[in-house]
C-alpha cells in the first residue's frame, strides 16, 4: 500500500474521481465525507495544525495517477470540517485553516491532564516549555 | 358501411393517408360532411377530414376508436356544379356538389352507367373558393391519366408502353441511328431542364420528372462502377453514396404546406413528421437530436420549408395522438426525439458493462469510447452518460486528459473502515485492475550488500490472482516479476 510519509494511504486515494468534486448530491456527501476523516487523520498523525489553500499540501495531489484537488475542492472539503466543527479559518479570506484533530474541549483535557499528572499546577509555564519541555517529552504529546 | 359505394383508403401507422405513385396532396379541410341526397342508402359520412389530391377525394373520419377512410377517384367524377350563391345559403355551412358515375348497385366506378349526386357540407372555417378552385384544377388536370394509369389499367398501358417503343425504334438503325438516339436523348432531357428551370410553376410538375431522371442516373453510376477498374472505385463509391443520401432527402414528394392544410397545418405536419423521422432513427440507433431532425426534414421537404418553432410544435403534438415516436428533453437542455419503446436502463446496463472491463476501470470512458459501443451520435453518448452519472452508476473525472466517466466506487467503500475490501466486490476488481502491473528488469547494481534494480513499470490485464509478494535480493538477472 501506497504511504504518504508514514500515513497508510487507502486504495481509492488512487481513483481519480476522488479529486473530482462531483456535481451528483449523494456522491458528493459520500466523497465529502471520507475527504474529512482522510484529512484528521492525516494531520494527526503527522502533527499538522494549519493547511494553506494555496500551499501545495501534499494529501492533496496523487503524482501516481496526476491527478489533485482543484481549489474549489479543497475549499469545499475545508468547509464541510469547519462546519462540522473540526477545523477553522483563520482569516476571512479563506486562506488558512487551522485544523483541531483534537476538539479544542479536547485539547483542554489533556493540558489539564498533562499539569496535573506531572503537579504543576500552580506554577506557570510558557507555550514553549508545554510543547517541548522535559516533562512533555516521551509522551506522545505535540 | 360505407365500403359498398367507397372503396376504403389505405392509411399509414400514424393515420396519413398512402398516396400512390404521383399524387400530391392539394388541399385540407376539417369537420366535412359527405352523403348524397338521391340514395338513402348510402351512408352519412359526418365530421371527417377532407384531402383532396391531383387524384383522388379522401374522407377520413376524426373519431380514433373506428377509424375510416375511404376514397372518390377524381376520373369517376362527371360534373362540378358551381355554387349558387342565395340568401338560403348565407345561413347555411356553404356547400360543393359534385356527379359521380357509378354502377347500378352503387358502386362508384369509373364507367357505371347511373350516376349520383354527393354533396360536401363544409362546416369547418374555410375558404369554399379557394377550395372550388382548387378541386376543379385538380379535376381538369386530369393526372390520374398521365401517371401510367391506376392498378386496374396495368396489363392495358403494358402493352401501350410497348407499341411506342416498337415505333420509336423502326427508323433508327446502325451506329449512327444510336448516336442519333443518343443526341436526341441529351436534348429532351436539355430541353426538359430549361423548361423546368424557367418557371417555378412548370418545376414543380417537372419534380417528377427530376425525380426519374435522378434514379436513372443513379443506376448509371450503379452499373457504371461495377465495371471500371479499381483506380476509379474510390470516387465512384463516394459518388454513390451521395446519390444515395440525395435520394433519401428527396423521399417526400407532397410536402403538407400551410397553404394546402389551412389551420390543420401543425396536426399534419406533426403526422408526416412522425412517418419520415422512421428511418433516421434506425439509422442514428434509436435516439436522434432535434437539430438533426431539423436539417433532414427541411433538405426532404426541399422547397417548402419549416421554421424550428413548427418543428418543436410538431413533436409536442405527438403526445396528442398514438405514435411510437416521442421528444425527449435532458437536464442539461438537449433536445431529442427517440422510440417509445426506448428504454434508458437497457443502455444503462451496457454502459455499466463497458465501465467494468479492465481499461475502462483503470482509464475511465470518455464520450467517444461510449458513442462507439451504443452506435449513438457522441453527444448523445454524452447525454446517456451524464443520465447514468445522474442515477449515481458512474463518477466523473475532469482532468488535462479529459471529461471521463469511471465506474462509481464511492458506495462500495465502508465508512467505518477506509482501509476495508471486501472480497469479490468491484472494489476490488477495480483495485486488481489498477494494480496488477508487468516490471520489467532492465539492470540491476551491487552497493555493499544490497541491490539496486533499475526497471521498467507496465500495465497488463487482470488475469493474475491476489496476494503476491515482492521477490527481492535473490535475484541477479533481468527478470520479470509481479508485485502488488
Amino acid at each position: 500500500m501506497q504511504t504518504l510519509g508514514e500515513f497508510k494511504l487507502p486504495h481509492f486515494f488512487n481513483y481519480p474521481p476522488y479529486f473530482t468534486l462531483q456535481p451528483v448530491r449523494d456522491t458528493r456527501e459520500k466523497q465529502i465525507q471520507l475527504w474529512k476523516e482522510l484529512i484528521l487523520d492525516y494531520c494527526r498523525t503527522q502533527k499538522v495544525f494549519v493547511i494553506g489553500l494555496d500551499e501545495d499540501f501534499q494529501l492533496f495531489s496523487n503524482p501516481t495517477i496526476e491527478r489533485s484537488l482543484s481549489h474549489e475542492a479543497r475549499e469545499a472539503f475545508l468547509s464541510a470540517l469547519v462546519s462540522e466543527g473540526r477545523a477553522e479559518w483563520l482569516d476571512k479570506g479563506h486562506r488558512k485553516c487551522l485544523i483541531l484533530w483534537h476538539r479544542i474541549q479536547d485539547w483542554a483535557d489533556l493540558i489539564l491532564h498533562f499539569v496535573k499528572e506531572n503537579g504543576l499546577e500552580d506554577s506557570v509555564m510558557t507555550v514553549e516549555e508545554i510543547r517541548s519541555g522535559v516533562e512533555s517529552r516521551g509522551t506522545g504529546k505535540v | 358501411m360505407a365500403g359498398n359505394f367507397l372503396p376504403a383508403a389505405k392509411l399509414t401507422a400514424s393515420g396519413r393517408p398512402v398516396l400512390d405513385s404521383g399524387e400530391v396532396e392539394c388541399s385540407l379541410l376539417s369537420t366535412v360532411d359527405l352523403h348524397s341526397e338521391d340514395l338513402l342508402a348510402f351512408p352519412l359520412l359526418k365530421s371527417g377530414l377532407l384531402i383532396l389530391t391531383t387524384h383522388r377525394l379522401l374522407w377520413l373520419s376524426s373519431d380514433s376508436n373506428t377509424p375510416t377512410a375511404v376514397y372518390i377517384p377524381l376520373s369517376t367524377i362527371q360534373h362540378i356544379f358551381s355554387t349558387k350563391k342565395s340568401i338560403k345559403s348565407m345561413f347555411h355551412s356553404p356547400r360543393v356538389r359534385f356527379q359521380v358515375s357509378t354502377t347500378p348497385e352503387g358502386h362508384v366506378s369509373e364507367k357505371g352507367l347511373k350516376s349520383l349526386v354527393i354533396t360536401l357540407i363544409l362546416r369547418g372555417k374555410t375558404d369554399i373558393d379557394s377550395f372550388l378552385g382548387k378541386f376543379w384544377d385538380a379535376w381538369r388536370g386530369r393526372a390520374w391519366e398521365t401517371s401510367g394509369s391506376a392498378t386496374e389499367s396495368g396489363p392495358g398501358s403494358g402493352s401501350r408502353e410497348g407499341s411506342e417503343s416498337l415505333a420509336l425504334k423502326v427508323p433508327v438503325v446502325g451506329v449512327s441511328g444510336i448516336l442519333r438516339k443518343e443526341q436526341e436523348m441529351w436534348e429532351s432531357t436539355d430541353k426538359s431542364l430549361q423548361d423546368a428551370f424557367q418557371d417555378l410553376n412548370a418545376l414543380m410538375s417537372k419534380a417528377k420528372e427530376m425525380v426519374v431522371l435522378a434514379e436513372r442516373m443513379r443506376l448509371k453510376l450503379l452499373s457504371g462502377s461495377n465495371n471500371q477498374t479499381s483506380e476509379t472505385n474510390d470516387d465512384d463509391m463516394g459518388t454513390k453514396e451521395e446519390m444515395q443520401d440525395w435520394l433519401l432527402s428527396v423521399g417526400i414528394a407532397s410536402p403538407v404546406t400551410k397553404e394546402s392544410a389551412g389551420a390543420l397545418y401543425h396536426q399534419q405536419l406533426s403526422r408526416q413528421l412522425a412517418d419520415f423521422v422512421k428511418k433516421p432513427l434506425e439509422r442514428a440507433g434509436g435516439m436522434i437530436n432535434l437539430i438533426d431532425i431539423y436539417c433532414l426534414f427541411n433538405r426532404a421537404r426541399g422547397t417548402e420549408l419549416i421554421s424550428p418553432d413548427d418543428l418543436r410544435q410538431a413533436c409536442s403534438l405527438w403526445e396528442k395522438f398514438d405514435t411510437p415516436v416521442m421528444l425527449r428533453k435532458f437536464d442539461s437542455g438537449v433536445m431529442v426525439i427517440q422510440n417509445k419503446t426506448h428504454s434508458d436502463d437497457e443502455v444503462f446496463s451496457r454502459i455499466r458493462s463497458l465501465v467494468l472491463k479492465p481499461d475502462a476501470l483503470r482509464t475511465g470512458i470518455s464520450a467517444s469510447d461510449a458513442a462507439m459501443t451504443l452506435g449513438v451520435a457522441p453527444a448523445m453518448a454524452k447525454e446517456y452518460l451524464l443520465a447514468a452519472e445522474g442515477k449515481g452508476f458512474l463518477c466523473r473525472d475532469v482532468s488535462s486528459d479529459g471529461f471521463r466517466f469511471y465506474i462509481n466506487l464511492f458506495p462500495e467503500i465502508s465508512p467505518d473502515d477506509r482501509y476495508f475490501v471486501k472480497d469479490h466486490g468491484i472494489y476490488s476488481m477495480w483495485i486488481s485492475a489498477v494494480s496488477f502491473r508487468l516490471a520489467f528488469f532492465t539492470d540491476y547494481k551491487e552497493v555493499g550488500k544490497s541491490i539496486f534494480w533499475t526497471m521498467t513499470v507496465d500495465f497488463m490485464e487482470n488475469k493474475l490472482p491476489s496476494g503476491c509478494q515482492i521477490y527481492s535480493e535473490a535475484y541477479k538477472i533481468p527478470e520479470l516479476f509481479f508485485f502488488l
